[in-house]
């Protein structure tokens, strides 16, 4: 405000920007995405420290060592952290243009997310049969509340992957699509980073206890 | 990341350079970049699942601080091979964010774990009930 009392002082003329700068579409896009998923690791932290808390509490139950079975969490891994990397190819083939490449990458990371869902689907299942259930003990109640909604987030995410694989069936790598698959690929390799939390202070830590 | 800058994508987003406050150039990494990430994180999840698989070390507290620490550098790398996060991407704005979540997360997860373990230590029935660590 000082210049526009000062200004006309020594005569000169001055301009001001008055008009807001042009926001393209999507141009913060990356950015809101990244604050989303920061909220959403608010939701995991949350439901780390309620297993922290409940971890122990087996109501003279099931506890991890007679559940958890750690090859079968080593496999899941695995599947997770190929699905990341193939994903990672799926965004280097989109930035070189390439439709078909971008479609066979995304195809392999789908497979190996629905591995990886199968995979915790028959552990879950597993595990209710043997009478552990989320009603069992404070333990299985936080366990499931967990790993479930991290299974959760990985089903949403593979059906965002099958919609990105028609969308860019019909339209092509638009801007539009690619900002999309970028989203796309910040989810997936987030849920890969909770992973790392679950299988570490779930089952590695759990088998310590 | 701008789509403007995707449309443009032969000329790896050099053509506008006055939109500039991120690199579009080295924001997707490269085959290198990936199968570094890759590599690194097959090695920070086996060390852990053998260190507990064949119980290396006899200490259990020990065993847990370490495949912590191998926790968190996992994430780490994870940040920067695959989710590309450098002090510059969108401007500072997304380390900002991560900043910030992480002492939230640091804060509710401590001070949970804190609070609630006196809490336990303080209000239980002398007898052994429910909590069997």
């Amino acid at each position: 405000m000082s210049n526009a009392t000062t200004a006309p002082a020594n005569g000169e003329i001055v301009f001001y920007e008055v008009d807001e700068h042009a926001h393209p579409e999507g141009h913060s896009t990356a950015l809101g995405f990244w604050i989303y998923l920061m909220s959403d690791c608010l939701i995991f932290a949350m439901l780390f420290a309620t297993f922290g808390v409940l971890g122990g509490n087996y109501a003279a139950g099931p506890a991890p060592k007679d559940l958890f079975d750690l090859e079968l969490v080593a496999l899941n891994t695995a599947m997770l952290l190929f699905s990341s990397i193939t994903y990672g190819f799926a965004m280097l083939a989109m930035e070189k243009g390439k439709i078909a490449q971008v479609q066979v990458w995304l195809g392999i990371t789908g497979l190996f997310g629905l591995a990886f869902l199968c995979i915790e689907l028959y552990e879950f299942h597993h595990m209710i049969h043997v009478g552990a259930t989320p009603q069992r003990s404070a333990f299985l109640s936080a366990f499931f509340t967990l790993v479930g909604t991290h299974g959760l987030h990985v089903t949403f995410g593979l059906i965002w992957l099958v919609t990105m694989m028609v969308q860019v069936g019909y339209r092509g790598l638009i801007p539009a699509n690619r900002r999309r698959l970028m989203c796309l690929s910040m989810f997936w390799h987030f849920l890969d980073v909770i992973w790392i939390g679950v299988f570490t202070f779930v089952y590695l830590m759990g088998m310590l206890r | 990341m701008s789509a403007d800058t995707h449309a443009s994508a032969t000329s790896h987003g050099h053509a506008d350079h006055g939109h500039g406050h991120h690199d579009e150039a080295h924001s997707h990494g490269s085959y290198r970049s990936y199968l570094t990430g890759f590599i690194l994180s097959v090695i920070l999840t086996a060390i852990p699942f053998w260190l507990v698989m064949e119980g290396v070390i006899e200490n259990k507290t020990v065993t847990a601080i370490v495949i912590t620490a191998f926790a968190v550098v996992q994430i780490v790398v994870h940040m920067i091979y695959f989710l590309h996060m450098t002090g510059k991407s969108e401007g500072g704005w997304s380390i900002m964010a991560l900043g910030f979540t992480l002492i939230v997360v640091v804060i509710a997860i401590s001070g949970s774990l804190w609070v609630m373990y006196h809490l336990n230590t303080n209000m239980m029935p002398t007898h052994d009930m429910s909590i069997r660590r």
